[in-house]
C-alpha cells in the first residue's frame, strides 16, 4: 500500500506545531499501524530527521499509552481497539491518513503526538483506591459480593486509561474515565465505605483539571477501545448526589 | 449560601435536568391550551384558559419556578458550554467522525434557537399579559385577547412558517434533552433506558405535530 | 570460594520466615520518615513495594519510565495468580504450591526463598480483594479458581483474561494512596540511568527526565530496583517496546551479580512471526491449551503445499495430521509445560513439518472441541483472544485452526539476590522479574504475579527495614557529593558518547540484528558451536554499535532513539553474558536446552551433580571476562527428580 500521512509536528511543549504530509510505500496490509509509522521513522532516521514521537509500550492494546487521532477517530477506523491493534487493512491504498494527538486542555502535548496525561494519574489521587494499607486485611473470602455485582465492577475496572474518552468527547470530558473507577469501586463491599468521599473528591478533582463537562453524546463509549458503558457514568451521577444530598 | 456557579460540573448539571424536565412538563400544559385554539368558539375556551393561567395563585406560584428555571436552565447551560470551549484550546483537522447522536452535539445551538424564540413568544403574548407592550388587537374588560392575537399571528404566512420552524427545532432539543436528563440524575437501567429513549421520541414529536397543528390549521383553513 | 551469602534463616523450611520475621531489626515510626527509599519501576514489584514502604511511613521516591504507573508490563498478564488458598478443597496447600514451583523450575530454584513465596501467596489474594480487585467469583460470592499448567490443583485466582491488569491497578491505587499522603513522591517519564554509590553502600541513582533530557541526581537510604526482565534482548518477544534491562545492567556494572543470564522462557502460544517489519509478539493466553489441539501435518509435501497456500489445514485429512504433543506426552497431552510445549513445535519445524508462510507455525485447532462442546462454549470460554486474533491475523480461528509460534515470554534469570531480597551491594535490592530468586529455569504459569506481589507487599517491607535499621543515624546526604558527581559525568559522557558516534545505521537495526543472533543461537536450542559463534557475533555487533549508531535530534528534550540507544547498548553486553552463561552450563534444564545434553526421545537431561548451582556473573570490567561465582542449590525438605510428563 502507499499512503500520505498528515501527521501533526510539534519540537515542545510550548513550540507551535503544524502539519506536515509524509509518504510512505509498500506497507503491508498485516503491518499495524504503529509499525507503519516504525517504518517512516527509519526512513526519517535515513534522512537524518528527528523520527515522529508518539507514545506506545504494550502494542497489545491493554497498557493504555497508544493515543493517537486517526480520520477523526481516537484509536482510528476500527472499533474496540487501541491504536496499537490498528492494522492498515482497514484503509485502503492510496489513502490520506491525518494523525493528530489527543486534543485537550487537560492534555497538554509534549512532542509531536505525545501527550502528557498525568491529569488521570490526578484523579486517581485523589481518592480513585480503597485506603487500605498492606497488611492487616480480612481473609478474601470472608466478605462475599454478588456475581453480577463482581462482573459489573470488573467491567468498569476493565479501562486502560488511555484517554480516548476525553479524547473523542465534543468538551473534552473525563466523566467515561471517572465513572468508571468511581463505578468499580461502588459497586464492590470493600469500596463502599469511602465511596461518598471517593466520588466527591475525584470529581473536585476533574472540575479542577480543566476537563469539559458531559453532554451525554456518549461519543465515549462509542470509541472506549475496552467497550466501557456510559451507565457507568450514571452510576457515578447517582452516586455523587446521593453524596451531596444524604 | 455558596453560589450555584461555584456548584460542581455534576451538582449544575443536576440543577439544569431539574429545570429542564420542569419545563418540558409544562410545555405539556401549554400544548392542552394551545389547542384550544382549534375549537372553533371565537376563543372562549382558549381565553379562558389564558385568563385562568393568568389569575390562578397555584398557576402564579409555579410561574415563579417556570422563570427561574428558564433562566437557571439558560444560565448554567451556558457557563457549562464555556468551560467545554475552553476544555479543547486546539481543535481536530480531521474533525470528530465518532457515532454519536447527531443532536446531541448542537444542544447549545437549538437551544440558542429556543431561547430567540421565547423571546419572540414573550413580546407577543406574555409581555402583552404584564403590560410592557401594547396589544394589537382591542382589549376585552381590560385583559388581552389573546385568542385574537394568535388569530393574527398566524394569519402572517411568514410567521407561521417560521414559528413551524423554531418549534421543530426545540422538538430536537427536546428530543436530547429528555433521555439526557434521565441519564443525568442517574437513571440508566438496562431495560428502563430503551424506554426512556423511545418515550423522548415520542414526546419530542407529541410536542412538534401538537404545536404545528395550529399554524398548519389557520395556514390552511382559516386563511 | 564465593563471595555470595544467601543469609537463609536457620530452622526448618517452613518456619525459616517467622523466624527471620521474629528476630530481624526494625525501624520505629519517629525514625522512618527520615530515611529515603528510592524504588526504580512501577509494575508489580515496584508499585507494591512503594506503596507498602510508604505507608509504613518511609520516605519513598518511585521513579518510571512511562508516563503514568498504570503503564507498566505487569498489565499485559492475562491468566491468572496462585495462591495456596486450598478453597477449591483439592489438596492444595503452602507445601504443595512450594513443591510445584520448584519442580516446575526444574530444581534450580532457592529452596528457601521459594516456600516464602508459597508462604505468602494467600496474603497476596487477601490484599487484593481489599483494594477492590475485581476477581471472577461464583454465583455464591466466593472467589472462583481456575486450572493452570505444572499443577494438579486449582489455585489459581484470576480476573477475566486481565488479572495482571487488575492486580497491576490495585497496586496503582495503593501507591496513589501514598502518593497522595506524601509519603511517596512520583518520577514520571524518568529512567534510572545509573546507581550511586557511597562508601560501599548504594545511596543513589542517576535518572534521566525523558521530557527535558535532563540529568537528575536522587539521594536513598536504600534503593529497590524492580524494573522487570530481558527478554527484549531478542527484540521480538511478549514484553512491551519500553521494557529494558539497563537499570539492572548499571547495577551489575557496579557490582551486583547477574545470575542465570541463561534462564529465559518461550512461551509456546504466541502469534507467529508474519514479517520483518514486525515489533512485537503478541501472547495467547496458556489456557487455550485446555481446549486447543496442536498439530501439524504429517506428510511434509502437505506441509509444504500449505506453505505455498495450495492447500488449506481443512484440506488435511484427519490421518494426515501429526498431535505431536500428544504423540509424545500422552499423559499430559497438550498441557506439558511451557518449555516442553515450545521445544516440540520448534522440533517440527525445523524438520520441515511447519505451516504458515515463514514455516515458523503450528496449528492451534478447535474444531474437535467446537464439535463436542459447541461453538457457543469455545466462545464463551475463548471469546475475546478468538477476537484478538483475528484482529491481528485477519483470520477466524473458529473455521481455520489458529496458527502459533513460541516466543520469548519471561526472563528467570536477574540480578542476583540473597534471601532478603538484596543485591551483592550493601542497600541495593532487586524485586520481581529483574532478580532471579524465585523460578528456577522454569517458570509456572500465574506464578509471575505471584511473585512481584509477594516481594513488594511481603518481604521487602520487611527485609530492607532489618538493613535500614543500621541507618537510622545516618542523615540524609547531599547529592553534590563528588560520588554523585562523579556517577553523573560517567553518565553524561556515555550519552555525549552515544549521540557523537554518527554513524549510518538506526538503533532498530543493531537491535534486530542482536535478536537474530539471540533467537538464533541463544533461543530454545542451544550448542556449544552455536553460542560460541553467538559471542563472536555479539562482539562484533557491539563495536559496529559503538562505530555506526545514527541517533538523530538533540540530547536535550524528548529523543526516544537516545533512550532506545542506552537501552540495545545495554541489552548488547547482556546478551553475550547470556551466551556465556549458556556456555558454562553443560546441561540441560528448564528453559535452557542444551541440545548435546538430552535423552535418545529428545528430552532435557539435567546434570544435577555438576551444575546443581546458581551462576552468578561479577562483572570485571570493560573488556574483561566476567567471573562466576556459584551458590549451591541445596534441597532439604524435596526430592530431586526428573521431570517427566510422559
Amino acid at each position: 500500500m502507499n499512503l500520505t500521512l498528515e501527521i501533526w509536528r510539534q519540537e515542545s511543549p510550548k513550540a507551535k506545531g503544524r502539519f506536515e504530509t509524509y509518504k510512505v510505500q509498500n506497507i503491508s496490509p498485516d503491518c499495524s499501524f504503529l509499525e507503519m509509522l516504525d517504518i517512516l521513522n527509519e526512513t526519517l532516521i535515513d534522512k537524518i530527521q528527528s523520527p515522529i514521537n508518539f507514545d506506545h509500550d504494550c502494542r497489545e492494546g491493554i497498557c493504555g499509552m497508544c493515543s493517537l487521532y486517526i480520520n477523526g477517530r481516537p484509536h482510528g477506523p476500527d472499533d474496540d481497539v487501541t491504536t496499537c491493534q490498528l492494522h492498515m487493512r482497514k484503509f485502503k491504498d492510496g489513502d490520506t491518513i491525518t494523525i493528530e494527538p489527543w486534543r485537550s486542555k487537560a492534555f497538554p502535548v509534549i512532542k509531536d503526538l505525545m501527550i502528557n496525561r498525568n491529569a488521570f494519574d490526578q484523579i486517581i489521587q485523589a481518592g480513585g483506591y480503597i485506603s487500605v494499607t498492606t497488611g492487616g486485611v480480612p481473609d478474601a473470602n470472608s466478605i462475599p459480593v454478588n456475581r453480577n455485582d463482581a462482573e459489573l465492577a470488573m467491567d468498569a475496572a476493565a479501562c486502560i486509561g488511555c484517554g480516548a474518552c476525553v479524547a473523542a468527547c465534543k468538551n473534552a470530558s473525563a466523566m467515561l474515565f471517572v465513572a468508571a473507577k468511581v463505578s468499580q469501586f461502588a459497586l464492590l463491599p470493600q469500596g463502599k465505605i469511602e465511596a461518598k468521599d471517593r466520588v466527591k473528591a475525584m470529581v473536585a478533582k476533574m472540575d479542577e483539571l480543566g476537563f469539559g463537562n458531559c453532554t451525554n453524546t456518549y461519543a465515549c463509549e462509542a470509541e472506549c477501545p475496552k467497550g466501557i458503558s456510559v451507565s457507568n457514568i450514571a452510576r457515578m451521577n447517582r452516586e455523587y448526589m446521593c453524596a451531596k444530598v444524604i | 449560601m455558596k453560589s450555584i456557579l461555584n456548584y460542581s460540573s455534576l451538582s449544575k448539571k443536576y440543577i439544569m435536568a431539574i429545570a429542564g424536565i420542569f419545563l418540558m412538563s409544562f410545555l405539556v400544559i401549554h400544548l392542552a391550551i394551545n389547542l384550544c385554539l382549534l375549537r372553533d368558539d371565537g376563543g372562549e375556551w382558549f381565553n379562558a384558559a389564558a385568563h385562568f393561567m393568568g389569575t390562578n395563585y397555584i398557576v402564579k406560584f409555579f410561574e415563579i419556578f417556570l422563570f427561574a428555571g428558564i433562566i437557571i436552565h439558560i444560565l448554567l447551560g451556558v457557563i457549562l458550554q464555556i468551560k467545554n470551549w475552553m476544555s479543547r484550546p486546539i481543535g481536530y483537522k480531521s474533525g470528530n467522525k465518532s457515532t454519536t447522536s447527531f443532536l446531541s452535539k448542537y444542544m447549545i445551538y437549538t437551544g440558542a434557537v429556543v431561547l430567540i424564540f421565547f423571546i419572540i413568544h414573550f413580546m407577543n403574548f406574555y409581555f402583552i399579559k404584564v403590560g410592557w407592550v401594547e396589544s394589537p388587537v382591542p382589549m376585552i374588560d381590560e385583559e388581552p385577547n389573546f385568542y385574537a392575537i394568535a388569530q393574527l399571528l398566524f394569519a402572517n404566512k411568514a410567521y407561521s412558517v417560521l414559528y413551524i420552524v423554531l418549534i421543530t427545532i426545540l422538538g430536537f432539543h427536546l428530543n436530547h434533552a429528555f433521555q439526557s436528563a434521565f441519564q443525568t440524575l442517574g437513571i440508566n437501567h438496562p431495560v428502563y433506558t430503551p424506554f426512556i429513549k423511545s418515550f423522548a421520541t415520542f414526546y419530542s414529536i407529541l410536542i412538534v405535530v401538537g404545536f404545528n397543528i395550529i399554524p398548519l390549521f389557520f395556514l390552511f383553513f382559516k386563511a | 570460594m564465593t563471595k555470595l551469602n544467601s543469609k537463609i534463616p536457620k530452622g526448618n523450611l517452613a518456619e525459616k520466615w517467622t523466624n527471620y520475621k521474629s528476630h530481624q531489626n526494625l525501624v520505629n515510626p519517629p525514625n522512618k520518615p527520615k530515611l529515603d527509599i528510592i524504588v526504580v519501576g512501577t509494575g508489580l514489584a515496584g508499585a507494591s513495594a512503594a506503596a507498602s514502604l510508604g505507608a509504613m511511613g518511609f520516605n519513598v521516591k518511585i521513579f518510571c519510565i512511562s508516563d503514568s504507573p498504570r503503564r507498566a508490563h505487569s498489565i499485559a498478564a492475562q491468566g491468572g495468580i496462585n495462591a495456596a488458598k486450598n478453597y477449591p478443597n483439592d489438596g492444595d496447600s503452602v507445601y504443595r504450591l512450594f513443591y510445584d514451583t520448584i519442580k516446575g523450575g526444574d530444581y534450580r530454584a532457592r529452596e528457601a526463598n521459594v516456600y516464602r513465596l508459597a508462604e505468602v501467596s494467600s496474603s497476596i489474594i487477601d490484599q487484593c480483594v481489599a483494594q477492590g480487585v475485581p476477581f471472577a467469583r461464583d454465583y455464591s460470592g466466593l472467589l472462583d479458581n481456575r486450572s493452570f499448567g505444572g499443577a494438579q490443583v486449582s489455585r489459581t485466582f484470576y480476573a477475566r483474561g486481565q488479572t495482571g491488569q487488575q492486580l497491576l491497578l490495585g497496586a496503582y491505587g495503593a501507591l496513589s494512596h501514598q502518593i497522595k499522603t506524601g509519603n511517596v513522591k512520583l518520577y514520571s517519564r524518568r529512567e534510572m540511568l545509573d546507581l550511586v554509590i557511597v562508601e560501599g553502600k548504594a545511596r543513589g541513582i542517576i535518572a534521566r527526565d525523558l521530557v527535558t533530557g535532563e540529568l537528575e541526581k536522587h539521594f536513598g537510604h536504600a534503593v529497590v530496583v524492580a524494573t522487570g526482565g530481558y527478554g527484549n534482548v531478542y527484540y521480538l518477544s511478549t514484553n512491551a517496546m519500553n521494557s529494558n534491562t539497563s537499570a539492572a545492567w548499571q547495577i551489575y556494572k557496579r557490582g551486583a551479580f547477574f545470575a542465570n543470564p541463561s534462564y529465559v522462557q518461550i512461551h509456546p502460544t504466541c502469534i507467529p512471526v508474519h514479517g520483518d517489519y514486525q515489533s512485537k509478539l503478541t501472547l495467547m493466553s496458556e489456557s487455550l491449551r485446555n481446549d486447543g489441539r496442536i498439530w501439524v501435518p504429517k506428510k511434509k509435501e502437505d506441509a509444504e503445499k500449505i506453505r505455498n497456500k495450495q492447500l488449506k489445514a481443512i484440506d488435511i485429512k484427519e490421518d494426515d495430521r501429526d498431535y505431536f504433543l500428544e504423540r509424545r506426552y500422552p499423559a499430559f497431552g497438550n498441557l506439558v509445560p511451557r518449555d516442553v510445549a515450545s521445544r516440540a513445535a520448534k522440533e517440527r519445524c525445523d524438520a520441515g513439518f511447519g505451516v504458515g508462510n515463514t514455516g515458523l507455525a503450528v496449528y492451534l485447532d478447535f474444531a474437535s472441541a467446537i464439535n463436542r462442546l459447541g461453538k457457543d462454549v469455545i466462545e464463551e470460554r475463548y471469546g475475546n483472544l478468538f477476537q484478538m486474533y483475528e484482529k491481528i491475523v485477519d483470520e477466524n480461528p473458529y473455521e481455520n485452526p489458529m496458527m502459533i509460534y513460541p516466543a520469548v515470554h519471561y526472563t528467570m534469570g536477574g540480578v542476583w539476590v540473597d534471601y532478603e531480597l538484596q543485591t551483592t551491594i550493601e542497600g541495593l535490592f532487586c524485586a520481581g522479574e529483574a532478580n532471579f530468586s524465585d523460578h528456577g529455569a522454569n517458570r509456572l504459569g500465574a506464578s509471575a504475579l505471584m511473585q512481584g506481589l509477594s516481594d513488594g507487599y511481603f518481604v521487602l517491607p520487611y527485609t530492607i527495614q532489618n538493613y535500614l535499621s543500621k541507618d537510622i543515624k545516618v542523615p540524609r546526604m547531599s547529592t553534590d557529593l563528588p560520588e554523585f558527581n562523579n556517577t553523573l559525568n560517567e553518565v553524561k559522557e556515555r550519552l555525549n558518547k552515544l549521540m557523537s558516534i554518527k554513524g549510518t545505521k538506526s538503533v532498530d537495526h543493531f537491535h534486530k540484528k542482536l535478536g537474530h543472533i539471540m533467537w538464533e543461537y541463544v533461543g530454545m536450542g542451544r550448542t556449544k558451536a552455536g553460542l560460541e559463534m553467538a559471542v563472536i557475533l555479539i562482539r562484533d555487533l557491539k563495536k559496529e554499535f559503538w562505530s555506526d549508531l545514527r541517533i538523530p535530534g538533540d540530547i536535550n528534550g524528548v529523543n526516544t532513539e537516545l533512550e532506545k540507544a542506552t537501552r540495545v547498548a545495554d541489552f548488547i553486553e547482556l546478551g553475550e553474558l547470556a551466551a556465556l552463561d549458556a556456555l558454562q552450563r553443560e546441561e540441560s534444564c528448564g528453559g535452557h536446552f542444551r541440545e548435546e545434553h538430552q535423552t535418545p526421545e529428545g528430552e532435557a537431561l539435567r546434570n544435577d551433580n555438576d551444575f546443581m548451582f546458581v551462576g552468578a556473573w561479577e562483572y570485571k570490567g570493560e573488556d574483561k571476562s566476567p567471573e562466576l561465582h556459584k551458590e549451591e542449590l541445596k534441597y532439604e525438605a524435596i526430592e530431586v527428580k526428573q521431570r517427566n510428563y510422559k
